[in-house]
């Protein structure tokens, strides 16, 4: 296991997880919530923030990929994108199934691990 | 979704109307269902992912039922795994999460019975707020009268949200006794649902672009500035994508 996590007290993930998570995580809810009916979904400022979502979760999913952390950073990095890539084509094809494009990438990556595990030994 | 309408056809003609407690319950029958079970899949591949970064089994539960939102929570993990400060994290997660809000907007009015519904009622079932319950919410809601909606829609998302917590703490307990490849397998599910299911909820070009520029600066972000990288990325690729779709426009115009 590749050493992530920083520790200095307990307590600290959990004030991580109820401000920086909770918190930041409902109160647009809750905004949400008071807004309903008042802030345009279409307005320029909501635009631009769902741009930046958007990027910000796509960099995410990209460095999951490329630099996963534990067992799975033990597999080569063209087999992790080559397994993505014939998820997303098959999501694409099957008309944007999220199941198919899941279980295609993960044939692909369980099937090459094999693979190589067999080419290796 | 059939299954208003299959509790439509099971009503006896003269049955009285369903009291909230009942609408609750049917909500939570209709959780039975294959979004629900994806998102599930979903959490037990987090489940991998959250052991693998080293969080302990309370804190992936409790990040699971406070956050409800798995993209939110895939970020906080990542804040967390790198060290990242309180302000910076919660800054990345606030950013991660906002796309809650407008969800949540446009759920309102269809829940809401006018000068009936209590606010505090509303901000609990915002809660379940997330991209699975609110798809099929905007799909099934409009076809149950209205004072059926709240107890609905909560008794689905409590429901959902209970099944995939329980579920998330038994993979978590499981994976280690998990073979490599299926473990390694676990963790590669997250991102590749993620690429789908944002794909997919992506409503204008400008999201799809904002998508593939993310994917690109991400990895570059990481190398070079680790630590705030997913801020980075999200503020440089989204704004960029955002002011070069208006250049666009207006050259249009």
């Amino acid at each position: 296991m590749t050493e992530g996590l920083i520790r200095e007290t307990w307590w600290w993930p959990y004030v991580m997880i109820l401000v920086a998570g909770w918190l930041a995580t409902d109160v647009w809810r809750w905004i949400g919530v008071f807004a309903s009916g008042r802030l345009r979904e279409d307005s320029e400022l909501l635009i631009w923030v769902r741009c930046v979502a958007t990027a910000l979760v796509a960099g995410l999913i990209s460095k999951l990929i490329l630099f996963p952390q534990g067992i799975l950073s033990e597999t080569p990095m063209w087999l992790r994108i080559a397994a993505t890539c014939v998820g997303f084509s098959a999501f694409l094809i099957s008309r944007q199934k999220v199941v198919v494009g899941v279980l295609a990438a993960e044939a692909f990556l369980i099937g090459g691990w094999w693979l190589l595990d067999r080419v290796v030994w | 979704m059939t299954v208003p309408e299959g509790t439509e056809q099971s009503n006896l003609p003269d049955e009285p109307p369903r009291t909230g407690r009942q609408w609750f319950l049917l909500g939570a029958r209709a959780a039975i269902s294959i979004p629900a079970l994806i998102l599930t899949a979903a959490f037990v591949g987090y489940a991998g992912l959250a052991r693998e970064t080293g969080l302990t089994l309370p804190e992936t539960l409790a990040m699971t039922g406070l956050i409800w939102a798995l993209p939110s929570i895939v970020v906080l993990t990542g804040a967390l795994s790198s060290g990242m400060g309180l302000i910076p994290a919660s800054i990345a997660v606030a950013l991660a999460s906002v796309r809650l809000m407008p969800m949540t907007m446009a759920l309102m009015p269809m829940v809401k019975v006018p000068g009936k519904t209590k606010t505090w009622h509303l901000l609990i079932a915002s809660h379940f707020v997330a991209v699975t319950a609110w798809v099929f919410a905007m799909r099934n809601l409009p076809d149950l009268p209205r004072e059926a909606r709240l107890p609905y829609f909560t008794g689905f998302g409590a429901s959902v949200t209970s099944f995939v917590f329980c579920m998330t703490g038994i993979a978590y307990m499981a994976v280690e006794r998990m073979p490599d490849v299926v473990a390694g397998a676990l963790v590669l599910l997250t991102p590749v649902y993620f690429l789908c299911s944002l794909w997919g909820a992506a409503r204008l070009n400008v999201d799809k672009i904002a998508m593939v520029v993310g994917l690109a600066l991400g990895p570059v972000f990481f190398l070079y500035l680790p630590g705030l990288d997913l801020l980075w990325t999200g503020l440089v690729g989204g704004t960029a994508t955002y002011l070069g779709m208006r250049v666009l426009r207006g050259g249009r115009s």
